[in-house]
């Protein structure tokens, strides 16, 4: 049913060719949470956890599609360098969010691309570099449990933002729950989370007070642990991956929408919307 | 131009004594607040890509202050380089976790809240409150709250971070400038009788400086 994107009028619309771009609509009258995502299990939807690195067969994570880090080389101006990572998960952070998607969409097809735990300075660039990656390569679903205060990186993460949100890719990052100018949370072609304390790890609501735009299970968290353990623990860095995963579950099922129809559905079937609690 | 060097000078020594005491001050409310057994602030040292203790409240105060560590390791770390605030409970029952905490700060907290210390668009370090034997799991409310404690600790350390930049000018520019904030130092002391003396012979000194 697709049209090659390249035949299709991308920056004017000539007179008579509305018909070319029309667009059935097969939506539901009532987007419901069950028809979203439910008895999705995440089956073919590439999830890529842009953290710490990943813990190699951790029970909580099982068997990943593949892992690369992203490193400065010697020099001062040494461009970021992207290697295969053998090393893993240096502090568990990773692992956690990874541990998480796991659980709730457990079909997900899990990458490591590690940004953290070579040391905070220039963690910047680093950051950056993991990104413009993870977004070049077209991952379904990108998973930021962190954020730079850096303004200097700003610009760049918002394009790189803006870039994912046009190719498909849905960037969930973490929201700060202080008044902080941080990125790339803010942006709004990223999903943005904070975190709720209800027990169900399925629960979520729309904010109707942006810029944090939804709220998901973040306390008491049992979270995947180095070692192969386990560890309660709060944060929205963990409330992220529960959004990212109910993405996955979304796109599993529904693999013709955009970030921007997502976005919809997710407020159609959010606990706070319309009767949906 | 002289006398506000001079007062800068005068500042730089005397200040960072002082934002010490307000950091110190802040680990103590924050530890009496959430009844907490320990309290700490971290600095982030650039030069070195380490965490330093720089203020500790309750258990391990008075031993931990300067130690260090990886930027980018421990809870400390992840909340450092995430700029995300964390709570971990139930940490004694990890035994290496256990064992690396026993070995660094002489105790294993069951849990800990820390969040990052942002100031500016910087991250300068990190603010800690561990164990509440007395009370349920941290929440969020409560998370909020140490992230008000946070930026007070972050304009502290803001400061003292400035603080310690001028004196080490002043260092650098050796026994001349050293001189000068003592005196500057001296001067701001002094009583106002004194003071009027001490300057009338400043600008006798800078008289005869000037004539060849």
């Amino acid at each position: 049913m697709a049209q090659d994107p390249a035949d299709l009028p991308a920056w004017s619309l000539p007179a008579g060719a509305g018909e070319r771009i029309s667009i059935g609509v097969e939506w539901p009258e009532r987007v419901t949470p069950d028809w979203a995502f439910g008895g999705a299990t995440g089956k073919g939807v590439r999830v890529c956890i842009l953290d710490s690195g990943i813990e190699p067969g951790h029970p909580l994570v099982g068997e990943i599609e593949g892992a690369v880090a992203f490193a400065r080389g010697e020099g001062e101006d040494e461009d970021v360098e992207v290697v295969q990572d053998t090393e893993g998960d240096l502090c568990g952070h990773g692992t956690a969010c990874a541990g998480i998607v796991r659980q709730l969409a457990p079909e997900s097809s899990l990458f490591s691309a590690r940004v953290l735990g070579a040391g905070f300075k220039g963690s910047g660039p680093i950051l950056l570099a993991g990104l413009r990656w993870a977004v070049d390569q077209g991952f379904d679903v990108i998973n930021m449990s962190l954020s730079t205060t850096k303004r200097q990186f700003a610009e760049l993460l918002h394009e790189l933002a803006d870039k994912a949100y046009f190719n498909r890719t849905v960037l969930v990052a973490s929201a700060h729950n202080m008044p902080v100018e941080s990125y790339p949370w803010r942006f709004s072609s990223v999903i943005s989370v904070g975190s709720h304390e209800e027990p169900d790890p399925m629960t979520f609501f729309y904010n109707p007070s942006p810029p944090v735009e939804f709220f998901a299970r973040g306390v008491g968290v049992e979270i995947a642990w180095l070692g192969g353990g386990t560890i309660l623990s709060t944060g929205n860095s963990f409330a992220t991956p529960h959004m990212s995963a109910i993405c996955a579950l979304v796109l599993s099922k529904h693999p013709e929408l955009t970030p921007f129809q997502l976005k919809n559905v997710l407020y159609l079937t959010a606990n706070n919307v319309g009767g949906n609690s | 131009m002289s006398d506000l060097r001079a007062a800068v000078a005068a500042g730089a020594l005397g200040s960072e004594q002082s934002y010490r005491e307000l950091l110190q001050s802040i680990v103590e409310v924050a530890r009496s607040i959430f009844e907490a057994r320990a309290s700490s602030v971290f600095l982030f040292d650039e030069e070195s890509d380490e965490l330093v203790f720089e203020a500790v409240a309750g258990e391990g105060a008075g031993d931990l202050v300067g130690q260090r560590f990886p930027s980018s390791t421990g809870i400390a770390g992840w909340v450092l380089v995430t700029r995300q605030p964390l709570v971990v409970e139930e940490l004694d029952k990890d035994p290496r976790f256990a064992r690396e905490a026993a070995e660094s700060t002489g105790f294993v907290p069951k849990g800990l809240m820390a969040v990052p210390l942002l100031h500016e668009d910087n991250a300068l370090g990190v603010l800690e409150v561990l164990d509440r034997p007395q009370k349920a799991a941290f929440s969020l409310a409560e998370m909020e709250l140490l992230g008000k404690f946070a930026n007070e600790a972050a304009i502290a350390l803001d400061l003292l971070q400035k603080a310690r930049a001028a004196r080490t000018v002043l260092e650098d520019e050796g026994a001349e400038a050293d001189a000068l904030a003592r005196f500057a130092a001296r001067l701001d002391e002094a009583e106002p009788e004194k003071r009027e003396a001490a300057l009338q012979l400043l600008d006798a000194l800078g008289k005869l400086l000037r004539e060849r």
